[in-house]
């Protein structure tokens, strides 16, 4: 099988880039890491590419907003070639800083149509509600009824991997919002009450319903990733590509790999 | 025009962090704080309300969180304070904010930040003082008031160059001393005077560039005066007996076992920025630890941040690509009450959570692992706490260029040149008191990791693509330091005209002398330089073309045309008179202790104790899972919540084998306090007998040494020194470890009081297969325990002497013979008998197996060896080379086998949630008293402060 060739898009203060790397490349794809400034000279063409990944990091230190710098390059900049990659049914993964940067571009969740209105944000990714930066192992379910088509392949399964950010705590607009998220399944990933680190296979598979450190941040609805209405778009904040070998993971609890996920992404670049 | 935005978020942790705080700063009626961000903008021409407008909604305010307002301040609710940095100071928010402007065509802008807080509440004058000064601002590098502060804009105005000439050929001694304190030069007289003797002979005086260059380069922080020095030390023992010896140089004297040893695997160590070990058959890595103890006091967000920024750059300075950091803490105690504080300190609790946040901020930001630390608290480091920070890296082998050739460029790379951090290195070669804040402010910076960690991709790809010819790091002497050292042998010229400024009117002196900290230097062939620059335009990195090495054997600094340096590199590197040092040690008397009775609340009071119980708040502020090489955690256990041994690492990108990296640490500053040249041998014990627990192997480890101790020129401070490097290298032979890197700060004293002699360890090691590591919370029910090594029946230095002020004195006797037992503990790893593996330090076996119980959430009985002592101090002595280990009761005979008469049984994982210990007066299973009994949920609670099943 051919390797699609997958952007992995670094801007300053990217840092996750490597781990991203690794993942698609276990997973059969190409990836391909480059700058920011290579992609605005022309060097590099976005539309090149199979597939795009935003990896996570502090771009550009995450000043004024996490992801709030990069997402307003990739719209001034970027905004026409990312749609058309969207478009053409391409895969589009952000995780962490890169989840951020998709929400704050506008991309995730994108329009939802009914009455909220064209470009104005309705979805963030706010403060910690504990008030900082945490690093520490979570298990979050791929969503029965995630609209994604790339992700439908994993529908239902569950990943056990880190999370490590500031501002992760997703948060809608209102009520109406997320219940839009939730009817035109495009909540895509949520964190899960079974043990992160030493899983019980005993236990059931129920959502965190917010209880801390289940849901890491305090996130609405324990929502960990969206996608948008077309599927192609996909954002998370914990950190699958730090779970695609199984010695990364912490007891040598058995299963809950983050690897599914990258192949799922890479088959869909493939296509 | 001038344009006052202020955004303020809906909901606000950063704000009700404020009103948990009040409390601990003796305010009782706050009952809300509100957090607004405050931008001033500031234009040629006109702000259109509509750029205005775009400006907040697509960069400033997230519109689901937040709201904004523009023009004047919004009248306060309750008190309103402002907290502005300095003009001057690192401001990455408003940097960021001039670029989106000039990005969305709102041309160029300049900003400067604030931050307002609204204080609601009761709250009189001495109540807003005191949440304004102890919780908001720090008046070092930042200014605040009631109200609004205007912009605080760097000043624009461009001075013109000018060179200083510094009389100094008539001095007397007694101005010679005043003009070396005055310029925070931290020479002594003799010094001074071969500074005068020298411009004498060239017949001029010297220049202030000269003459500070001097003072950097001859600071105790970069030359290392007394571990260079000669010393005479006269040693007291307890009984009387006085023995004199000479010491030819203590740095010699470390160097010299390395040499001895010499192991094949070694490939550079104390020549360069960091040690190199060989790690694989293509990989090196490199390790430093660094100290930033005086900024940090000051400045603990700042001081901590830039002292990861610092040794991050020695690990770029030996071409290597930085892949994790460490660090260890030493504070005052966290519930100081505030009548014990002296003038001018700020709070032990503040210092820590500012230090922790600088190393989070930096490290997470760089995407560097945070994997090995510990943290100890005590009054000795309430005017002076300590900051160890500690960077690896990962070269290929054979691909660190060193030599510079004449007619190469320097070329300096990232951050650009502004007029905090003068004065860094000297700073630190001096002891503080309450008004060194005021004095030396302007040493203490605020990071920009951002900037490093392009100098990081820049790095990594010029070294890969043969770009460079050699390459150190800026450190604290800025430029003077980096080219002064680069250009030893071939001299240099240098222009500073072309210096790219954070804002104009330095000084000369000033520009040459700055430790801006995201700055490498580099020489680069004039062929190479096309490709340099290509390739820090990629990377968002600036690049200046300094000048170039000369071949002429001078340092010559020009600033365009006028000229700012011409020394000879000779008497820069060599002008510098051996110190000749007196030094005495006195051994303390034995103290008669007895022993409190033994009960379960023992063994919480000792997991209670803030050195013992759980560091997870901290530890979870630091990631420690990127780079997908973390194999053994900081935290552990069946809910990630026990304490690790060390940091196994798989470093990304070299899985073609399965070794992998292991860190540990292990330092004992209250044994110091006895005994410093016992100090050193369990200290390095402890971080050999962390190493093994994981699973690294004892024949190929490598180890750093980083003294902190008082005022050197005190002879009892230089007897402690000298005995303790006696340590050292006596435990560097014993163990068959070589020191590959180490690091000495001196002066940590506080109007007068030393800081507790403290040396840390640090060791880098090898896993042989990283399937094969181990945890201290990986057993089972029913897996036997094991013990290895006799326990002491000596206290001094230990926990259960701090926390029940025994008074002991007499400290535990170091290992004469330590390999064989950690041979056989491998052996065992390797063949994979064990399920478990933790060691004794503080608290002992007590709290070892206590920790072991809490990790892994199981049940354990366990029958101690008294081994001559009494219950209490069998149960919480400190004594070096042992280690608990679990394996399934089947692998009995193996483990037996392999560990001969090291090991020895002492108990059972049990299904019952207790922790059961007893003592053995003769042999196994004759316990003497009825044994403790401890619920493993009060175990928890102790631990982690917090109830949890």
């Amino acid at each position: 099988m051919t390797a699609p060739p997958i952007l992995i898009v670094h801007a300053s203060g990217t840092n996750r880039d490597g781990d991203a790397a690794q993942a698609v490349e276990l997973a059969g794809g190409s990836p391909r890491i480059v700058h920011v400034n290579q992609l605005r000279r022309g060097d590099v063409k976005v539309g090149d590419h199979a597939g795009v990944l935003i990896p996570g990091g502090f771009s550009y230190g995450d000043a004024l907003g996490a992801g709030q710098r990069l997402a307003l390059e990739l719209r001034l900049w970027f905004g026409h070639e990312l749609s058309e990659v969207v478009a053409a049914g391409k895969p589009v993964l952000g995780i962490c800083n890169g989840f951020q940067v998709l929400v704050k571009a506008g991309l995730l969740p994108g329009p939802l149509g009914g009455d909220a209105a064209a470009g104005v944000r309705q979805v963030t990714l706010a403060g910690n509600s504990q008030g900082k930066f945490e690093c520490r192992w979570v298990a979050l379910r791929v969503e029965p009824e995630v609209r994604s088509g790339w992700l439908q392949s994993i529908r239902g399964s569950v990943i056990r991997c880190p999370i490590a950010h500031g501002e992760g705590r997703f948060v809608s607009a209102g009520d109406a919002v997320t219940d839009e998220l939730e009817t035109q399944g495009l909540v895509a990933f949520r964190y899960l009450s079974c043990g992160a680190v030493s899983p019980d296979p005993s236990e059931p598979i129920r959502a965190a319903a917010g209880a801390y450190p289940a849901n890491p941040n305090g996130s609405s609805a324990d929502i960990a990733g969206i996608c948008d209405r077309t599927g192609a778009v996909v954002g998370l904040m914990p950190h699958p590509e730090d779970h695609v070998l199984d010695w990364q993971r912490p007891n040598g609890a058995p299963g809950g790999s983050g690897l599914p996920l990258f192949a799922a992404f890479v088959s869909a670049a493939r296509q | 025009m001038t344009l006052r935005v202020a955004v303020t978020p809906h909901r606000d942790a950063e704000g009700e962090a404020v009103v948990a705080s009040a409390p601990l700063v003796g305010v009782t009626g706050l009952v809300d704080c509100r957090v607004s961000r405050i931008y001033h903008l500031a234009s040629e021409g006109e702000l259109s309300d509509a750029g205005v407008e775009r400006l907040c909604r697509e960069v400033l305010v997230d519109p689901v969180v937040a709201q904004y307002c523009t023009g004047e301040a919004a009248p306060a609710e309750g008190r309103a304070i402002e907290v502005a940095a300095l003009a001057g100071v690192t401001d990455v928010e408003a940097r960021e904010l001039e670029r989106a402007a000039r990005q969305l065509g709102l041309g160029e802008l300049r900003v400067s930040t604030a931050i307002r807080y609204d204080l609601i509440g009761d709250l009189d004058d001495n109540a807003v003082a005191a949440i304004t000064r102890r919780l908001l601002a720090n008046d070092t590098i930042e200014q605040s008031c009631e109200g609004s502060l205007p912009p605080t804009f760097a000043a624009q105005a461009s001075a013109e160059a000018k060179v200083e000439s510094v009389p100094l050929s008539n001095l007397s001694d007694a101005e010679l001393e005043i003009l070396s304190t005055e310029r925070v030069l931290s020479l002594d007289v003799g010094e001074m005077r071969v500074i005068q003797a020298y411009f004498d002979g060239v017949g001029r005086d010297p220049t202030d560039a000269e003459l500070e260059t001097l003072a950097q380069t001859w600071s105790e922080h970069c030359v290392h005066k007394t571990f260079r020095a000669a010393i005479e030390l006269t040693h007291i023992s307890a009984d009387g007996a006085r023995s004199v010896t000479r010491h030819d140089g203590l740095l010699a004297a470390l160097r010299e076992v390395t040499e001895e040893l010499d192991p094949w695997w070694l490939r550079s160590a104390f020549v360069d920025d960091a040690g190199i070990i060989a790690f694989d058959d293509e990989h090196d890595l490199a390790f430093k630890v660094e100290t930033h103890n005086h900024p940090s006091a000051l400045e603990p967000f700042g001081g901590a941040n830039t002292g990861v920024g610092g040794v991050v750059r020695d690990i770029l300075g030996v071409s290597a690509r930085p892949i994790a950091c460490t660090n260890v803490l030493c504070f005052g105690p966290a519930d100081l009450p505030d009548e014990r504080l002296m003038t001018g300190v700020l709070h032990p609790r503040r210092i820590r959570d500012g230090v922790v946040a600088g190393i989070a901020d930096y490290g997470n930001k760089l995407g560097l692992p945070t994997v090995n630390g510990a943290v100890v608290y005590h009054d000795g480091y309430i005017g002076n706490p300590l900051v160890y920070c500690g960077a690896l890296g990962l070269l290929r082998h054979g691909s660190h260029p060193t030599e510079a050739r004449v007619g190469d460029r320097v070329v300096a790379i990232g951050g650009r040149v502004g007029r905090d951090g003068i004065h860094g290195a000297t700073f630190s070669s001096a002891t503080m008191d309450a008004s060194t804040a005021d004095k030396v402010g302007a040493a203490v910076q605020i990071g920009d990791p951002i900037t490093e960690k392009g100098c990081i991709e820049v790095v990594e790809r010029a070294c890969q693509a043969g770009l460079y010819n050699a390459i150190t790091d800026c450190g604290a002497g800025g430029f003077s330091s980096a080219i002064g050292e680069m250009g030893e042998d071939l001299g240099v010229e240098v222009d500073l005209e072309g210096v790219r400024l954070k804002y104009p009117g330095l000084q000369p002196w000033e520009i040459w002398l700055s430790e801006a900290q995201e700055r490498m230097v580099m020489a680069v062939p004039v062929e190479s330089l096309p490709a340099l620059g290509q390739l820090c335009d990629d990377w968002d990195v600036e690049l200046t073309d300094l000048g170039s090495f000369t071949g002429s054997g001078d340092l010559v600094v020009r600033h365009g045309s006028t000229p700012v340096i011409e020394m000879s590199m000779d008497f820069l590197h060599n002008g510098l008179p051996r110190r000749e040092m007196t030094a005495t040690w006195v051994d303390p008397p034995p103290a008669a202790v007895s022993s409190p009775a033994v009960t379960g609340q023992t063994v919480l009071d000792l997991l209670a104790h803030p050195d013992v119980a759980s560091k997870e708040d901290i530890v979870r502020r630091y990631d420690h899972e990127v780079r997908a090489g973390t194999v053994v955690r900081p935290l552990v256990g069946r809910n990630a919540d026990g304490p690790s041994d060390a940091a196994v690492l798989k470093p990304l990108g070299t899985n073609r084998t399965p070794s992998a990296a292991v860190l540990s640490s292990g330092l004992c500053p209250r044994v110091g306090e006895h005994d410093p040249y016992a100090m050193a041998l369990l200290a390095l014990d402890e971080a050999v007998r962390n190493l093994v627990a994981v699973g690294g192997d004892p024949d190929r480890v490598a180890l750093l040494d980083n003294f902190c101790w008082g005022d050197p020129t005190r002879s009892d401070r230089l007897g402690g020194l000298v005995r303790a490097v006696q340590g050292c290298t006596d435990g560097a032979r014993r163990y068959g470890m070589p020191f590959i890197s180490g690091k000495d700060s001196l002066f940590n004293e506080f109007e007068g009081r030393a800081i507790p002699p403290t040396l840390l360890i640090s060791a880098l090691g090898l896993v042989p297969d990283l399937n094969s590591a181990i945890d201290s919370g990986g057993m089972a029910d029913g897996d036997d325990l094991w013990l290895v090594g006799q326990g002491s029946g000596s206290l001094g230095g230990s926990v259960a002497d701090a926390v029940y002020d025994l008074g002991a004195t007499e400290v535990p006797r170091p290992l004469d013979d330590p390999l064989p037992r950690y041979r056989a503990v491998h052996s065992a790893i390797k063949a994979g008998l064990l399920t478990a593996a933790h060691d004794c330090s503080d608290g002992g076996i007590a709290v070892a197996v206590a920790e072991m119980a809490i990790a892994a959430r199981h049940g354990v009985a366990v029958t101690v060896p008294a081994d001559g002592s009494d219950q209490f101090a069998a149960l919480a002595n400190e004594g070096p080379g042992r280690l608990v280990l679990a394996a399934l009761p089947g692998d009995r005979d193996a483990l037996g086998e392999i560990l001969g008469a090291h090991g020895r049984r002492i108990g059972k994982v049990t299904a019952d949630k207790r922790i059961t210990l007893g003592v053995a007066t003769r042999s196994i299973g004759a316990t003497e008293g009825a044994g403790i009994v401890v619920e493993l949920q009060d175990a928890v609670a102790a631990f982690t402060g917090r109830s949890s099943p």
